[in-house]
């Protein structure tokens, strides 16, 4: 086997940071209008970054294949929720 | 209903087998203030604290399984190229007889998790107030494990987490703020 895995090209590892900060910035605004639900500039981030993620992890996905089980990502054929690797593997 | 997201919160790298700083990781994996019982803690708690609060439990409560993912990484990629030796220099041996290196919820001593270690009083200030010094503690174990490790990539991922822990609690403090308000604000009427 001299192919190189998908997940073993910097272009992945960047990928993933990219959306890991996405996410992150999502999180962070969610807790923080957990105790701080009227502000509205916080909501207008919240939504924007949701959109910005949204788009983000579609592009993702499609290279590296779906990110949610129970089907809230496509799958391809055969079945790729199941193939390696899993996070721990990364 | 939870869905599952294929990947880590935040990257998890080591740059060393390491099965001994593995054995004091798993303070945070099945230790009393470790992940497991945050986020068991306060996915219990929501079902009686009042309504203001409960999204910020189920959000906090949600974020700890990822954190408890990330600490288990840390002790399977410390730990899958040890050999027995190395397991049994590491003070593993104990824990090696019983699971081989499947992960168990244990602490650094290997103390089987128990409920014991977690509260829910229903009085939801006393509730939060644990939160808060659940959220603390874990902060300390955090800074304790950095020290325990010159792996600078290991260390990368612990001080995300203990930031987090210090984000987690400014936030259960301001919980505990809107529930004062608000029973202030009942009063009058």
């Amino acid at each position: 086997m001299n192919q190189v895995h998908p997940f073993q090209t910097p272009e992945y590892h960047h990928m993933l940071r990219q959306l890991q900060e996405l996410d992150f910035v999502c999180l962070e605004l969610n807790l923080y209008l957990d105790t701080h639900p009227g502000d509205t500039q916080a909501i207008n981030q919240f939504n924007h970054f949701a959109y910005e993620r949204m788009k983000f992890a579609n592009q993702f996905q499609e290279k590296y294949g779906p990110l949610l089980n129970y089907g809230h990502s496509f799958s391809g054929v055969p079945f790729t929720w199941v193939e390696t690797p899993w996070p721990w593997q990364v | 209903m939870w869905v599952y997201e294929k990947k880590l919160q935040y990257p998890v790298r080591v740059s060393k087998c390491d099965p001994h700083m593995a054995k004091l990781l798993l303070e945070q994996y099945g230790g009393a203030d470790g992940e497991l019982a945050a986020a068991l803690r306060y996915l219990n708690q929501r079902y009686t604290i009042p309504d203001k609060v409960i999204g910020l439990l189920t959000d906090i409560g949600t974020e700890e399984f990822a954190h408890l993912e990330m600490i288990a990484t840390m002790i399977y990629k410390l730990t899958k190229d040890a050999t027995v030796e190395q397991l049994q220099d590491a003070g593993l041996d104990a824990h090696y007889v019983s699971h081989d290196k499947a992960l168990f919820y244990s602490n650094a001593a290997g103390v089987p998790w128990t409920a014991a270690y977690i509260q829910a009083k229903g009085d939801p200030i006393a509730d939060l107030y644990e939160d808060i010094a659940a959220e603390e503690k874990a902060r300390a174990t955090y800074q304790w494990l950095i020290d325990m490790t010159d792996d600078v990539d290991l260390q990368d991922s612990l001080k995300f987490l203990r930031e987090r822990e210090i984000v987690h609690s400014l936030r259960f403090q301001e919980a505990v703020e809107i529930l004062k308000e608000d029973r202030n604000t009942k009063k009058i009427f």
